[in-house]
């Protein structure tokens, strides 16, 4: 008798096909064209910088593993915590920083709080954020990349476009706006951004800032293939828009109607995609706000937990000292979303707004 | 273009893998050598024996009777003899007691005989539906005559055909569309005539375009007053709640019945045996079933005797093509895997699937994803239930409508964590009920 050795377990006996694995190395998946972006503009040492940045991240998720014996070194999340922590490094740093940016992250942000699922705060954020208070001065020092460093003045070779009409404005510089100030201040603009610039309208700053011909972090640069893996992440359902989009569209309105009034130039004078592709925020919306574990699990608390992110992120770039805004902002909505997540709870099937009235009249 | 309707909230796609068995025709299984007649056939307490050891019975006659209000009588599908009575454990887990009955050599004809129905009154036809046994057999399998007497005061504006069929693999309410057409329609307007319903609805998945379409050209060309509505494939579509939100657009609210928003829902298959009940006098002692799954040599949709063993379905398909890694009686959403060959079917047996090994998934903890939330066709957020059953916080469970749960199974299909949720639900009422 040849008698097949039978399963019984409970249903479904059927699986949709994405696992947690899948999930975290299609995310790190979809990171890499601007991370390759980030290698070539900034160079091989950007390289090292990531290598480093994903060993530390491994390598305290295997000693973790195997004191509390599990092994969860190929679940994929260390891989991508590293490579988060390494794509929010600025290219020249020394290599010591992303280490300790990401071993706090593994240790502290996600291993002390119960591993994968239970930490609060997302562990790459924490670790970047952390090390950044540590050691301000190199965490803030930029390069420019290659497309631009040959054409811009020697003074401009650490300043982002954000901390430099950050300082124009503080130094007493009103009545411009980021186009004005940045010409002023002699940021360069590529010529082929120039060429479309002269075609569209759109400031030639602007088109830079889409493609990545800025200074920046590693993977932060260009807006245009950050969104490309946002896109592919949506098609492949791993995101949905409801987070990037409403903290995306909340940053460039606010910067829109008020981003003019530190300038003095009132209502409406801001810009609105300049605001969404400078900085870290495109990298921020589209894979650190999104992360599933620190953001709210249904539909609508994403709504709020991403407006909530794009308010205070545009409150710090704007009115705040702070440069880490969009860093900040996620790690402060990631505190409050077991919040979001006890109030905000899906209608349940059956309960109507009819049903509602028709209970509350038999009560009367 | 017209919107394909379909419910709004949740549900899932799965691959529907109809294709096995949706091209055969319904075929007689050979007269089995033994059948092992459960007397707990349906939802509610169990028959009460009618017959001992040694009885002789006639195929159609009564063997157990109703024991209770929710209860339903029991028919042998055979012409033969009782060897013994003894406990058998059904494909669900459950125990009871059952008839072993070896059929005879020689058999009754089937009955040919026809009955008007149109003649009789609601309460004549009533009475035969609770005589012939029939019960739900979409597998909920709830007797037919409780759910078609209406209480005073309520009235029904839609009576509802479920011609979805939504669990993947599962052919047979397809081919009983295809082949049955007539009888399908005649056994809703009997069924609408008993509980005096003003519309009588069929919906079918776009998936069963034929179905549709054959339908509404019998209805036409008789002049049946009967809507035949395609919707889109989503699972659960099947459901009562999801069927009627797709259909009428009216939603169910916690712990009512559909009574409660004005209809009543029956499976084709449940019509089918409506009409044999009333036209043909023919008690509900045979069903298809579809044995079918990636592992089945030949699938077949299998018009068999309830209490076949499962090993005879099997032979007759000529067994494993492959080794299975599991059989399921039902649909894999919500079936039940079982491991005895000789487990025996029974009125609500839709399916017998061999399913292949899955792709083994690593457990990970909840990654939060919310794609449960966004799956469960309820509203209820099924991993945070999770957390608090594996936490044995019960009666916090309890009050986040752990109850309102339906194992529909559309949160563990989808959990990239691979968590057994549906498992920690069904563990989570059985627990929860006990404390209270
Ligand atoms: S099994 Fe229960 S909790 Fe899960 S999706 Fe279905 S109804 Fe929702
Ligand atoms: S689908 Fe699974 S991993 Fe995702 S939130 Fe639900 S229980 Fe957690």
């Amino acid at each position: 008798m040849n008698k097949p050795s039978l399963t019984v377990s409970a249903s479904p006996h059927i699986h949709a096909k994405a696992d947690t694995a899948s999930i975290m190395w299609s995310v790190s998946l979809a990171l890499a064209p601007a991370t390759l972006w980030g290698i070539y503009a900034f160079g091989l040492r950007s390289l090292l910088v990531l290598g480093v940045s994903i060993l530390g991240a491994m390598l305290s998720e295997y000693l973790l593993g195997r004191m509390s014996g599990e092994s969860t070194l190929w679940d994929g999340s260390a891989f991508l915590t590293g490579l988060l922590v390494g794509v929010n490094m600025p290219p020249t740093i020394p290599l010591y920083i992303p280490v300790v940016a990401s071993v706090f992250a593994i240790f502290v942000a996600k291993w002390t709080f119960g591993g994968l699922g239970a930490n609060w705060v997302n562990p790459a954020l924490a670790g970047r954020v952390f090390v950044f208070f540590s050691f301000t001065t190199p965490m803030s020092s930029y390069k420019l990349p290659r497309t631009i460093a040959s054409i811009a003045p020697d003074a401009l070779s650490s300043a982002t476009p954000l901390s430099l009409t950050k300082t124009a404005i503080a130094s007493g510089q009103l009545g411009l706006d980021t186009k004005a100030l940045l010409a002023q201040g002699g940021y360069p603009a590529t010529g082929f951004a120039q060429g479309i610039s002269s075609l569209t309208g759109f400031s030639a700053y602007s088109v830079d800032t889409f493609l990545g011909n800025v200074g920046g972090c590693i993977g932060e640069v260009s807006a245009l293939l950050l969104l490309v893996g946002g896109i592919y992440m949506l098609i492949r359902k791993i995101i949905t828009w409801h987070v990037p989009l409403t903290y995306l569209g909340s940053v460039g309105l606010l910067s829109w109607v008020f981003g003019g009034l530190p300038s003095e130039l009132g209502l409406f004078a801001g810009s609105f995609f300049p605001s969404i592709f400078s900085g870290g925020l495109m990298l921020g919306a589209l894979f650190m706000a999104t992360d599933y574990v620190t953001s709210p699990i249904t539909r609508k608390g994403q709504i709020i937990f991403g407006l909530g992110c794009g308010f205070f992120t545009f409150l710090f770039r704007f009115f705040g000292s702070m440069p880490e805004a969009v860093s900040v902002s996620i790690l402060l909505m990631n505190i409050v979303t077991p919040t979001i997540d006890r109030y905000i709870v899906p209608r349940k099937f059956g309960d109507t707004r009819e049903y509602r009235k028709q209970l509350k009249e038999e009560k009367v | 273009m017209q919107k394909v309707p379909t419910f709004s909230k949740g549900g899932v796609h799965p691959h529907d893998q109809k294709g096995f068995s949706s091209a055969q025709s319904i075929e007689r299984l050979p007269m089995p050598s033994e059948l092992l007649i459960s007397l707990s056939q349906h939802l509610g307490a169990p028959a009460k024996a009618l017959k001992a050891k040694g009885d002789t019975v006639m195929r159609g006659e009564k063997i157990g009777s109703a024991s209770g209000f929710i209860s339903a009588d029991v028919h042998s599908p055979v012409n033969g003899t009782i060897k013994e009575i003894r406990k058998v454990t059904l494909a669900n887990s459950i125990n009871c007691d059952a008839f072993v009955i070896v059929p005879d050599e020689d058999q009754d004809p089937e009955p040919t005989e026809t009955f008007d129905w149109a003649s009789q009154d609601p309460s004549a036809l009533l009475a035969q539906v609770k005589d012939m046994g029939i019960v739900g057999l979409g597998g909920a399998t709830f007797p037919a005559h409780v759910k078609l007497s209406i209480p005073s005061g309520k009235h029904v504006d839609a009576f509802v055909i479920n011609g979805v069929e939504c669990e993947p693999y599962l052919t047979a309410d397809y081919r009983i569309m295809l082949e049955k057409g007539e009888e399908v329609l005649i056994g809703a307007m009997i069924g609408a005539k008993i509980i005096d319903a003003k519309r009588i609805i069929i919906g079918i998945e776009m998936n069963k375009i034929d179905c549709i379409e054959h339908l509404s050209a019998i209805a036409k060309e008789k002049g049946y007053p009967i809507e035949i509505i395609g919707l889109k494939v989503k699972y659960p579509q099947g459901d009562e709640k999801q069927l009627l939100k797709a259909t009428i657009n009216k939603e169910i609210p916690s712990g009512k019945l559909p009574l409660d928003i004005g209809a009543v829902v029956a499976n084709v298959g449940t019509a089918h045996a409506l009409y044999e009940a009333i036209v043909l006098h023919k008690s509900l002692y045979e069903r298809v079933i579809s044995v079918t799954g990636e592992c089945i040599a030949q699938p077949k949709n299998i018009l068999a005797p309830i209490g076949t063993k499962m090993s005879d379905l099997l032979a007759f398909c000529g067994g494993f093509s492959s080794e299975p890694e599991k059989l399921v009686s039902g649909g894999p959403m919500m079936g039940f895997s079982f491991f005895d060959e000789n487990t025996p079917m029974s009125k609500g047996s839709s399916g017998l699937l061999a399913l292949q090994a899955q792709k083994k998934k690593r457990n990970t903890p909840c990654i939060n994803c919310g794609r449960c939330v966004a799956a469960c066709p309820i509203g209820l957020m099924p991993s945070h239930l999770y957390r608090y059953i594996t936490n044995g916080e019960y009666e916090e469970a309890m009050q986040h409508s752990l109850m309102d749960c339906k194992e529909c199974g559309c949160c563990s299909y989808v959990c990239p964590a691979h968590l057994p949720l549906v498992h920690g639900m069904k563990t989570g009422k059985k627990l929860g009920r006990k404390k209270k």
